[in-house]
C-alpha cells in the first residue's frame, strides 16, 4: 500500500470555509483532549471560557478592549505580510510607538487635551515606523534577513523601555518602585459607550487598511511585489520605495497601538504593555489570511479565546499559557488544512484496485 | 532486424492533472537498440508519459512492461532499478556540486564517499560511450551543451539502458546537436534504447528509427522512418494539413525609431554580461536576436527597458536618451519588453493573480489618482479573450490555472495591448504548439504593418529566418553580427552564435 | 573582566547557542528553514528540568531533553515536509507553542533549583595534554562534558555535510530537491530524520541552560537564544565549523554586560543588556554585504516540494 498526493482542481468558497471550520474543530478537540488529560471536563472549560469573554457586559467590554490592540496590530502586520516581508517585530514597533507617545504624555501634560493626544497619536505611529523602516532599509539596499533583524529589534526595544523605567524615567514617587508615573488626565484616551475610543481608531483602520490593500495603487504595488520580485520590477514597481513605505504603515500602525496602549489602558509606559499582542497578530492576521474583514473576525475569536483562558485560570486554576497553547494548536491546524485545499491523499492499494477492476 | 525484442511497452497508460486529461489509454512500444522518436505538439502528452516510465508521475491506470516483464514504476528509484533513466528538459543537477558529486548522489555508498574508485570506473564509462566529462568541474561553471553530456553520463553510471532525451536539443546549437546525435548512435551501437521527445521534424527525420506521434494526450500512430515523411508527420501530429512556412511581411519605412549606442553592462560579480552593443531598429522592422541560451539575452532585454544597470553607452528612443531611467519612465513612453522564463511564469506575470490584476499592472501607471481602476482593465481582459482565443474559467481565474500557451497568450497579449511603438519580445513562442506559434507570428507581423519596431529574441533558428528583417546574434555578451534574415543560414548563425564574427556585415 | 575567565565564560555561555545553531544548520540544509529553534530550545529546556528534577538522573534529563526538540520539530516537519504549509508561520506558530509548553510546565517549578547531582555530571574535567596548554588550554579544554560534547557535535556534522555520501545526498536535497529526487533519494524520509535531528540539538541546547548554565528553572530561560541561533547559521554560512566561532563569539557578547559590571567602565548593564541582540544585528548586515556561492544558503530554503508540481 501506499500513499500519494496530487493536485487538486481549484475549490469553491464553500468548501474551503468547511474546511477551515474543521481544522477549527479539530483544534478544539486536540486542546480538549488536552485537558481531558488534566482531568478537566473540556465542554465545561470552553463553556466557562464563553462565559469568561462574553458573560456579562463588563466582560464583553474587557474583551473588546483586548481585541483592539490585536485587530490594529494585525492589520499592521498584515501589511508586511502581503509583501512577504516577514514583519515580527510589532512587538518592538508598539513599543516604541508607546515610547514616543508617552515622551510627549509626561512632558507636555499641560497641552489642551484634544491636541496632546493628537500628538501622541502622531508620535505613536512615528516611533512605530521608525522601527519599522530600519530592517526595510537593510533589506532592500544588502537584502538582510528581515525576519531576524525585526525579531532583534524588539528584544532591543523592551532593553530600552526597561532601561528607561528603572533608569532615568523612573517616578520619584513611587518609593522606589521601579515604575514610571501615570499619565495626566490630558493625555488619556476618553470613553465612548464603556470602551476607549481605540475602537474607533481600530473601525477606521480596518477601512483604511481594506481600500489600500485593494483599491490603490501602492496596496496593488505591495501585493505584486509578494508574489514576484522579478514581475513588480518588470511591472516598473520602484521597489525600494514600496518597501519603505509598506513598512512605515506597518510598523506605523503597530506603533498606534503604544500609543493606544499607553493612553487609555495602561495610562503610564511599561515593558508590558504589548501583552504579547505582537505575536499573535501574527497569528491572527495569517489565520485571516491577510484581509482586512477577516482580520477582524479573527481577532475577535481570539481575544474572546484569551479573555477566556484568563477567566479559567481563576475558575479551574489552568495556566494562562494554556491560552498560548491553545493558540498555537488551532495556529497548526489551520496551517495544516490548507493542504486540503490544494492537494489530495490518494491511497494506492494494489489488492482493492485490483477488486475495482474486477468488477467492471 | 527480425529477431528485435520489445525492450518497453506501455499499454493503456490514463493519466489526468486536476481535471485535465495529459494521457488517455496511450500505447507505446520500443525495441531494444533503436532509436524511438516521440513527436507531438506541447499538450501531447510526451513529457507525461515519459515522466509515468521514469517514475515522475505514477498513471492513474494503465501497465508497463520492461523486457516482457510488467514493471510497476513508483519512483526514479524502480526506474532505474528496471533500467530507464530520464534526461531532462530541465537538468536536474545540483549547481554547487562538482560534476563527480552529481553523479554520486543518491548512490549507495561506504561511510564515507571513495571518491578514487568511482572515478576509474567513470573513465571507463566515458570511454566506452565516447563522452566527455570533467568529473572536478563544478555544474555552474559548465556550459549547457557541458550540462547535458553530464546527465547523460550519471543516468549510464546508474545502470540506464533505456534512454529517454526530453527535447534534448531545444537548447544546443546546430554543432552541438550534432555531437549529441553522435553519442545517441553510439548508445545505440551499444544495445541501449534511445527514447527521444521532440517536436522538430528535420531532426526527427535524421535521427530517429521509428516514430510514434501523440497529439491531445493520445497515441496517433507508429511508424518507420523509412516510410514516412515529414508532410506525412505534421499532418499526424497538428491533425490536419497545415502550411508551416511562415510569412515575411515587407517593411513599410526606414523611420529610425531606436538606437543602442555601445552599450556596457556589468553583472553582480563585475563581469561584463554586455559588451559595446550597438544596433539600430527602424519603424516595422523585426530585428532578432539569435544567441546560444545565457549569451545576454536576458541582460539584453532588461537593459533596453531599464531594468539591469548600464555601465556605460545610450539608448535612444526617438532621439531621447533613456539610459540611466526608471523602468516606469520606458513603460510610459511605449516601450514594451515581456520575457518568457524557461518556466514559462514568473517574469511579466503573477501566477496567483487573475486576468485582471495581470493585466492591470501594465496599465495602472497610466491612470490618474491614488487608486487603480479594475473595469477597464476587465473590459481589456474580455477583449483579449476573444482575440487571441484564450481558453479560461473566467477573467477572475488565477492565470496559474491556465494552460502554458494560454499564459503566455495572456502575457502577449496585454503587452500588444498597451500599444507600443517598440516591442520586446524574448521567446513568445516558448514551449508552444504550432498553430499557436502560427496565430503568435501573424500577431508580430500585424504589428509590424502597423509601424512597431519589434526585437524578436528566439531560440528556434527556423523562425527567426522565417519571420524577421534582421537577424543579429550575440555570443557572450557580444554582437557577432547583423545579417539579413533573407540571405542567412542556419550554418552560418550557429559558427556565429559560437563567436565567429561575421565579417560580412551585408545590411 | 577580559581576562582568561572571561573567555572560559564565553564558550560556556556560546555553548547553549552552538548547540541551536548547529541544530538549524542541519535543518535548514534539508531546504526548511524552522523558525521554531526558540520553541524548541525552551521544550527541551523544560522537559530537561522537570525530568532532572524528579529523576535527579542527568543522562535521563538530557534524553528527554532531545526527544522533547525533536517532539516540536517532529510538529513542524509534518506540517511543512508532508502538509506543505508556509515555513515561516509554521516555525513561528511552533515557537509560540513551545514558549506556551514551558511555561504551563514550568508554572509550578520557577524558582526551584537544580541538585547537587548534576553539578557534580556538568563538573569541569581538564583534558590531559591539550588542557596544559599556557592560556588556551585553561579556556578550551577544561570545561564540563556538555560543551565537549558541542565541540566533538560541530566537528561530526561537519564531516558528516561535507565528506560523507549521505551529507551530499542531504546537500543536494536542500539545493535542488527535484535533481535529488531524480537520483532516486528518499527525500521526505531526509527531510523528517535532519529536522528531528535538528530539534533534538536544539532541544539539548536548551536543557544546558536549564540544567547547567543558570540552573534555577526561570520563565523565559532561553530569552531570545534561539533566534540569535538563527541569525548565527547565516553568519556562519551554513557551515558547522564557522558555527563554533559564531557560537563562541556571542557567548561573549551575552556575558560582556554582566562582567563589566562593577568595573571602572560606567555604563548601565540595561545598555549591555541589549549587546547580543544589536551585535546580531550588525553582524547579520555585514554578512549581508559579502555574497558568494560558497556562503549563500541552500538554494531551496522555504520551497515546499511536490514531485508532481506542474
Amino acid at each position: 500500500m501506499q500513499f500519494r498526493i496530487v493536485k487538486k482542481a481549484e475549490i469553491g468558497k464553500k468548501k474551503r470555509a468547511l474546511i477551515f471550520l474543521g481544522s477549527i474543530f479539530a483544534a478544539l478537540f486536540v486542546s480538549g483532549l488536552f485537558l481531558a488529560f488534566l482531568k478537566l471536563n473540556p465542554f465545561q472549560v470552553y463553556i466557562a471560557m464563553l462565559q469568561g469573554s462574553l458573560g456579562s457586559a463588563y466582560r464583553i467590554e474587557q474583551t473588546i478592549i483586548y481585541a483592539i490592540p490585536l485587530l490594529i496590530t494585525s492589520l499592521g502586520v498584515a501589511i508586511a505580510f502581503k509583501m512577504k516581508f516577514w514583519n515580527i517585530g510589532a512587538e518592538g514597533q508598539i513599543l516604541m510607538g508607546a515610547f514616543l507617545a508617552s515622551y510627549f504624555a509626561l512632558n507636555y501634560s499641560h497641552l489642551p487635551r484634544p491636541l496632546l493626544l493628537l500628538i501622541m497619536f502622531l508620535a505613536g505611529f512615528v516611533g512605530g515606523a521608525l522601527w519599522g523602516i530600519i530592517p526595510a532599509l537593510f533589506k532592500t539596499k544588502w537584502g538582510t534577513n528581515e525576519t531576524i533583524i525585526t525579531l532583534m529589534m524588539n528584544y532591543v526595544a523592551l532593553k530600552w523601555v526597561v532601561y528607561l523605567q528603572y533608569g532615568p524615567w523612573k517616578d520619584p514617587n513611587a518609593s522606589g518602585f521601579p515604575r514610571i508615573a501615570n499619565f495626566a488626565e490630558s493625555a488619556v484616551l476618553p470613553e465612548l459607550m464603556g470602551v476607549h475610543v481605540g475602537w474607533i481608531i481600530a473601525v477606521l483602520l480596518t477601512i483604511l487598511v481594506y481600500f489600500f490593500l485593494n483599491k490603490s495603487k501602492k496596496g496593488f504595488e505591495i501585493a505584486v511585489l509578494g508574489e514576484s520580485v522579478n514581475t513588480a520590477r518588470y511591472a516598473g514597481v520602484n521597489i525600494f520605495s514600496t518597501v519603505v513605505l509598506a513598512m512605515v504603515l506597518s510598523g506605523g500602525i503597530c506603533g498606534i497601538v503604544g500609543f493606544i496602549e499607553a493612553s487609555a489602558v495602561e495610562q503610564t509606559l511599561t515593558k508590558d504593555i504589548t501583552g504579547g499582542v505582537g505575536f499573535t497578530a501574527i497569528i491572527t492576521a495569517w489565520l485571516g489570511a491577510l484581509k482586512p474583514q477577516w482580520i477582524v473576525l479573527a481577532s475577535t475569536l481570539f481575544a474572546i479565546l484569551i479573555q477566556g483562558s484568563s477567566y479559567i485560570q481563576s475558575a479551574f486554576g489552568v495556566s494562562t499559557y494554556s491560552a498560548q497553547l491553545l493558540e498555537a494548536i488551532v495556529l497548526f491546524f489551520v496551517l495544516g488544512s490548507d493542504f486540503f485545499t490544494r492537494y489530495k491523499l490518494i491511497i494506492d492499494c494494489p489488492i482493492l484496485s485490483r477488486i475495482k477492476e474486477s468488477g467492471k | 532486424m527480425a529477431d528485435r525484442s520489445v525492450h518497453v511497452a506501455m499499454k493503456n497508460i490514463t493519466k489526468t492533472f486536476g481535471s485535465v486529461i495529459a494521457t488517455d489509454h496511450m500505447n507505446l512500444e520500443v525495441e531494444k537498440g533503436e532509436i524511438h522518436a516521440l513527436l507531438g505538439e506541447n499538450g501531447a502528452g510526451k513529457s507525461t508519459l515519459m515522466n509515468m516510465l521514469s517514475g515522475i508521475y505514477i498513471p492513474d491506470s494503465g501497465q508497463i512492461f520492461i523486457d516482457g516483464r510488467e514493471t510497476r514504476v513508483t519512483s526514479p528509484r524502480d526506474a532505474l532499478k528496471a533500467g530507464v533513466g530520464m534526461i531532462h528538459q530541465h537538468f536536474k543537477l545540483v549547481e554547487v556540486l562538482t560534476s563527480l558529486e552529481n553523479i554520486l548522489l543518491g548512490y549507495k555508498t561506504g561511510l564515507f564517499v571513495k571518491k578514487k574508485d568511482q572515478k576509474v570506473k567513470l573513465q571507463r564509462l566515458m570511454e566506452r560511450f565516447q563522452l566527455d566529462v570533467d568529473l572536478d568541474r563544478y555544474v555552474y561553471d559548465m556550459s549547457v551543451g557541458e550540462k547535458q553530456t553530464l546527465e547523460i553520463l550519471k543516468t549510464l553510471y546508474r545502470g540506464a539502458r533505456i534512454l529517454i532525451l526530453d527535447e534534448p536539443t531545444a537548447v544546443l546549437t546546430p554543432q552541438e546537436t550534432l555531437k549529441l546525435f553522435k553519442i545517441m548512435r553510439r548508445m545505440k551501437e551499444q544495445d541501449c534504447s534511445v527514447i527521444f521527445i521532440s517536436h522538430k521534424m528535420n531532426e526527427v527525420m535524421e535521427i530517429a528509427d521509428r516514430i510514434t506521434v501523440l497529439r491531445k494526450g493520445q497515441t496517433i500512430a507508429t511508424l518507420k522512418k523509412e516510410s514516412t515523411n515529414p508532410q506525412e508527420l505534421t499532418e499526424l501530429m497538428v491533425g490536419r494539413p497545415v502550411d508551416l512556412s511562415i510569412k515575411r511581411v515587407p517593411r513599410v519605412s526606414d523611420k529610425v525609431v531606436f538606437q543602442v549606442k555601445h552599450l556596457t553592462a556589468e553583472n553582480e560579480e563585475k563581469v561584463e554580461v554586455l559588451k559595446d552593443i550597438s544596433f539600430n531598429m527602424v519603424q516595422g522592422e523585426i530585428l532578432g536576436v539569435a544567441g546560444i541560451a545565457g549569451s545576454g539575452q536576458k541582460e539584453l532585454c532588461e537593459a533596453l527597458a531599464g531594468l539591469y544597470p548600464i555601465k556605460k553607452g545610450e539608448i535612444l528612443f526617438k532621439g531621447e536618451d533613456l539610459a540611466g531611467k526608471s523602468p516606469k519612465e520606458f513603460i510610459t513612453r511605449g516601450i514594451s519588453m515581456s520575457f518568457i522564463p524557461e518556466d514559462r511564469l514568473g517574469m511579466g506575470l503573477v501566477a496567483n493573480m487573475d486576468m485582471v490584476d495581470n493585466i492591470l499592472l501594465k496599465q495602472y501607471h497610466h491612470s490618474k489618482g491614488i487608486g487603480v481602476k479594475r473595469k477597464p482593465a476587465a473590459a481589456k481582459a474580455r477583449e483579449i479573450i476573444k482575440k487571441l482565443e484564450i481558453h479560461t474559467p473566467g477573467i477572475r481565474e488565477p492565470i496559474k490555472n491556465l494552460s502554458g500557451g494560454n499564459i503566455q497568450k495572456v502575457l502577449l497579449g496585454r503587452e500588444l495591448d498597451s500599444h507600443p511603438e517598440l516591442l520586446i519580445t524574448a521567446y513568445p513562442v516558448r514551449g508552444l504548439d504550432i498553430n499557436t506559434c502560427l496565430k503568435i507570428y501573424d500577431i508580430l507581423n500585424e504589428e509590424k504593418k502597423k509601424g512597431v519596431a519589434i526585437l524578436y529574441i528566439a531560440e528556434d533558428l527556423d523562425s527567426l529566418l522565417g519571420l524577421c528583417d534582421r537577424i543579429m546574434v550575440i555570443s557572450n555578451g557580444e554582437i557577432t553580427g547583423i545579417v539579413d534574415a533573407r540571405q542567412a543560414t542556419k550554418e552560418q548563425l550557429g559558427l556565429m552564435m559560437l563567436g565567429n564574427k561575421e565579417v560580412d556585415h551585408a545590411v | 573582566m577580559i581576562t582568561i575567565a572571561f573567555f572560559k565564560a564565553a564558550i560556556i555561555a556560546g555553548t547553549p547557542l552552538l548547540f541551536a545553531t548547529l541544530g538549524e544548520i542541519i535543518t535548514e540544509k534539508s531546504g526548511h528553514l524552522n523558525l521554531g529553534v526558540e520553541g524548541m530550545m525552551l521544550m527541551g529546556a523544560i522537559i530537561g528540568f522537570q525530568v532532572g528534577y524528579s529523576t535527579n538522573s542527568p543522562l535521563l534529563a538530557l534524553l528527554f531533553a532531545a526527544i522533547a526538540g525533536a517532539f516540536g520539530a517532529l510538529i513542524y516537519a509534518f506540517l511543512t515536509v508532508s502538509l506543505r504549509a508556509n515555513q515561516v508561520v509554521s516555525g513561528l506558530a511552533l515557537t509560540i507553542f513551545g514558549t506556551g509548553f514551558a511555561g504551563f510546565v514550568g508554572k509550578s517549578l520557577v524558582g526551584m533549583k537544580m541538585t547537587d547531582e548534576f553539578n557534580y555530571f556538568f563538573r569541569d574535567l581538564k583534558i590531559p595534554g591539550l588542557g596544559d596548554i599556557p592560556y588556551l588550554g585553561e579556556i578550551l579544554f577544561n570545561h564540563d562534558i556538555f560543551v565537549y560534547l558541542g565541540y566533538v557535535t560541530a566537528i561530526i556534522l561537519g564531516l558528516y555535510l561535507y565528506n560523507t555520501g549521505k551529507g551530499l545526498n542531504l546537500r543536494a536535497i536542500g539545493e535542488n530537491p527535484a535533481a535529488a529526487d531524480a537520483a532516486s533519494i528518499p527525500i521526505t524520509k531526509y527531510k523528517y530524520l535532519h529536522i528531528l535531528l535538528g530539534g533534538a540539538l536544539c532541544g539539548l541546547g536548551g536543557a544546558y541552560l536549564s540544567l547547567a548554565y543558570v540552573p534555577v528553572w526561570q520563565e523565559n530561560i532561553t530569552a531570545g537564544r534561539g533566534w540569535i541561533a538563527v541569525a548565527l547559521v547565516i553568519f556562519a554560512g551554513w557551515n558547522p565549523y564557522k558555527a563554533i566561532i559564531g557560537a563562541f563569539l556571542f557567548g561573549g557578547l551575552d556575558i560582556i554586560g554582566f562582567r563589566l559590571q562593577g568595573t571602572a567602565i560606567a555604563i548601565s548593564q540595561y545598555v549591555f543588556d541589549m549587546a547580543p541582540y544589536v551585535a546580531t544585528i550588525v553582524i547579520l548586515v555585514i554578512v549581508s554585504f559579502r555574497k558568494s556561492k560558497k556562503n549563500a544558503p541552500p538554494k531551496a530554503l522555504s520551497e515546499p516540494y511536490f514531485r508532481e508540481e506542474r
